[in-house]
């Protein structure tokens, strides 16, 4: 007996929406607890300002937000939505997920919906899945999400990552193309060094002894490592998804690299030996570092910035807890339809 | 073939200027990266990773703080290339 199947069509991003809280908080609101000063912070990470929600915005508010913002650009209804994958390692609940109450929120209950834990390289998987959905017709149209509220899980005094992480959320519109939007993704992990970046303990140890003083399980990072990691492994990375694609450093637009800190970005650059041409994503500078959003926030920020993207070819990459990474080239969404 | 000093030096200065941006010709043994070539905790993982590149050297990060003097980090990458 055969089984039949679908014939693989193209994907392309139709759309990217980003949704930052309003509150700004500068470096000197930060500096006092961790003993540091503002131009430090700017010297090691490029980072001025962030955003961080208020106690009563969570999470999916946000998310909602950004995911509006995707769909309508598209010139699509949420009803139009049949997939979500919400990127995120900051949704307080084990289940159900992050993506289903995206769901409700839409008002569009019946799409098939799930997160993604893959820290700041959950959008890019994100990006591979959808694509995939969408090229064996298993999906129309992907709504994939990258959103953190990092500020529920940072140690404000913690010197080492207090003035790095903040909140927000982007979301694109994954679709149906002509031609290709998505070239393959070139992805793997590291996971030898999963201790660099870790959120403990835990459900399991307060359930053990509830009354023991433990810690709230915010994030914490071995700074230096993660960095080497990054500056190192990371180009060779790019490298490859551009090979995937078929194009040369000096046939791309614009780089879109997870914003984790402004110094690693312009070391992939260097070393990628990426043309002054290529436009560079540095929204960490007003942005922070928002994990899984940081990618959307970025190019929803470069095309505002730089409208003649729109349509262009961009390198995306992200790196981060795991360790895991991802990297793809995709053409930017056209300009929005609304 | 064995690496010489004056070669591992010439190679990291290299480095150092691309890295610091800094004056080749302030670069000697005795300087320490952070106090006088303004090479920071960062910029030091650059070097080191430039370093390792360029001499086929790996160089842990428990070496990596010990090395306070581009003398320190000559010593270490002819000592184990």
């Amino acid at each position: 007996m055969t089984l039949q199947t679908t014939a693989p069509r193209n994907a392309r991003i139709l759309s990217v929406g980003g949704y930052r809280p309003p509150r700004v908080v500068p470096n000197s609101e930060i500096v006092d607890r961790i003993d540091s000063t503002d131009e430090w912070i700017q010297q090691r990470t490029g980072i001025m300002t962030r955003h961080i929600a208020s106690a009563d915005e969570s999470l999916v508010d946000m998310a909602e937000k950004a995911a509006r913002l995707a769909i309508s650009r598209a010139g699509l209804t949420p009803e139009d939505i049949d997939t979500v994958i919400f990127a995120t390692i900051t949704y307080p609940y084990q289940a159900p997920s992050a993506a289903t109450e995206v769901l409700t929120r839409l008002g569009n209950t019946h799409a098939a919906a799930f997160d993604l834990s893959a820290a700041c390289a959950g959008f890019c998987y994100g990006v591979a899945l959808a694509n995939d959905l969408v090229r064996n017709r298993t999906a129309n149209n992907v709504l994939v999400i990258g959103g953190e509220k990092l500020s529920d899980f940072t140690d404000p005094d913690d010197r080492a990552t207090a003035f790095i992480f903040a909140d927000g959320a982007g979301a694109v519109v994954i679709g149906a193309s002509e031609t290709v939007g998505i070239a393959p993704t070139v992805w793997g992990a590291n996971a030898e060094t999963r201790d660099a970046i870790t959120m403990q303990p835990s459900w399991i140890d307060y359930k053990q002894d509830p009354s023991a003083d433990i810690k709230w399980p915010d994030i914490s990072q071995q700074g230096q490592t993660v960095f080497r990691w990054a500056v190192y492994e990371m180009a060779p990375v790019g490298l490859k998804a551009l090979e995937a694609a078929g194009i040369t450093p000096d046939q791309l637009d614009a780089f879109i690299p997870h914003q984790a800190n402004e110094r690693i970005i312009d070391s992939l650059a260097k070393s990628m030996k990426l043309p002054e041409s290529v436009a560079i994503a540095r929204d960490i500078r007003t942005t922070g570092n928002t994990s899984a959003a940081s990618i959307p926030l970025a190019m929803d920020a470069l095309l505002a910035e730089h409208p003649e993207l729109h349509g262009k070819t961009a390198l995306l990459i992200g790196f981060g807890a795991g360790l895991v990474f991802a990297g793809q080239v995709v053409e930017l969404p056209p300009v929005p339809k609304k | 073939m064995a690496l010489t000093q004056d070669a591992v030096l010439a190679g990291i200065k290299e480095i150092v200027v691309e890295v610091a941006g800094i004056d080749a010709g302030i670069i000697a043994m005795d300087k320490k990266f952070s106090d006088d070539l303004d090479v920071d905790s960062l910029s030091m993982v650059e070097v080191v990773v430039a370093a390792e590149e360029k001499f086929g050297v790996k160089i842990p990060d428990e070496e990596v703080t010990k090395m306070a003097t581009v003398g320190d980090a000559v010593n270490y990458i002819v000592a184990n290339a």
